[in-house]
């Protein structure tokens, strides 16, 4: 149950952004996320349920964006998504030297905010 | 209105990551973080690993533990520095406190520190903490499907040790379909079958690891 731990530098990044902007509440958080993390998206909404109250973030909700893996590989250039179990090895030629390029972001993209004076 | 941020979610602790990564290559100090399930022999193994290796190097140990201090006491009566991290609940290890734990030892008295983390195979695997490696352990009685289970930890991992090796009859673990799924998600990742407490097999995991070392230390050179 790390979401907690992920939950809070979501908070504490949304916050400092929200501050900034002169926000007077957040309304939604994106966020995108590779899936070989061990994000469980469940997790974080309750996570976030716990946290968020007392802040500017308070009845805010996540968006969440999975993003597939990719890789490619270093000997023939092709190109494939995957699942965990088959990215090391290159479908085509056969290669175990693979590069990932993604499938493990863990990123906090935008926040939509209320403004001083929205209704 | 909305407001980009794009940013890691884990900066905080990858920033405090990085610094630990600049501390230990200005020290000359190789950090491997090891990983496992609890009970799979993590403590076990860094004794027979220190055994194998406290002649050529000088080792302290970093011990990950939700709560008490009996891993870091076993370490030190071995003659070895032991720092005990509690995390009072926290499931993982995370930068800064790799950062308070590695204040309080002589950076440039140490070679190797070895940090042990809580024993988790899921948590640990999303926090760097500045380590040159990570590594896990799985022990055979824990069954030859856990990459299924938990395959992000096979992912970001260098080695596996699979601990416990003398009692690969006892159980049912099919040693042939752990390697297949182990190279499915890491195709390069060395399998070092060892038995911790009785010393079988950790020459070769030891000669992998001082490979490692000397290859970090020949490059702050």
């Amino acid at each position: 149950m790390h979401e907690m731990g992920i939950a809070e530098g979501i908070l504490s990044s949304s916050l400092d952004a929200a501050q900034g902007a002169g926000a007077r509440g957040i309304t939604v958080v994106y966020l995108t996320i590779g899936e070989l993390t061990e994000i469980s998206e469940d997790a974080l909404h309750f996570a976030w349920e716990a946290i968020a109250p007392g802040t500017l973030a308070e009845g805010s909700t996540l968006s969440i964006t999975m993003v597939r893996a990719s890789s490619s590989c270093a000997d023939c250039g092709h190109e494939w998504e995957h699942d965990r179990y088959s990215g090391a090895q290159c479908p085509e030629c056969g290669s175990w030297i693979v590069m990932l390029h993604s499938g493990r972001e863990l990123k906090i993209d935008s926040i939509d905010i209320d403004e001083e004076g929205d209704a | 209105m909305k407001v980009d941020i794009e940013k890691r979610i884990l900066a905080a602790n990858d920033e405090i990551a990085a610094a630990n990564r600049a501390l230990f290559a200005e020290h000359g100090v190789f950090v491997v973080d090891l990983m496992a399930s609890p009970g799979a022999g993590k403590t076990s193994t860094i004794l027979a690993t220190v055994a194998a290796l406290r002649d050529r190097y000088r080792i302290a140990v970093i011990e990950g533990d939700i709560a008490s201090k009996v891993d870091a006491e076993k370490v030190r009566a071995h003659g070895i520095p032991a720092v005990q991290i509690n995390t009072g609940g926290a499931c993982h290890l995370e930068s800064a406190m790799i950062r308070r734990a590695v204040d309080t030892l002589d950076l440039d008295a140490l070679d190797l520190i070895i940090v042990e983390n809580v024993g988790n195979l899921v948590c640990p695997s999303d926090f760097d903490l500045g380590e040159n490696a990570k590594v896990m352990i799985l022990s055979v009685p824990e069954g030859h499907d856990k990459p299924y289970k938990y395959p992000n930890i096979f992912q970001v991992s260098e080695a596996v040790i699979l601990n416990k090796y003398d009692t690969l009859t006892v159980f049912d673990f099919d040693e042939g379909e752990f390697r297949d799924v182990v190279r499915s998600l890491n195709g390069q990742m060395p399998v070092f079958p060892i038995s911790a407490t009785k010393g079988e097999g950790v020459d070769v995991w030891a000669e992998w690891l001082a490979d490692r070392i000397d290859a970090a230390q020949g490059e702050d050179v």
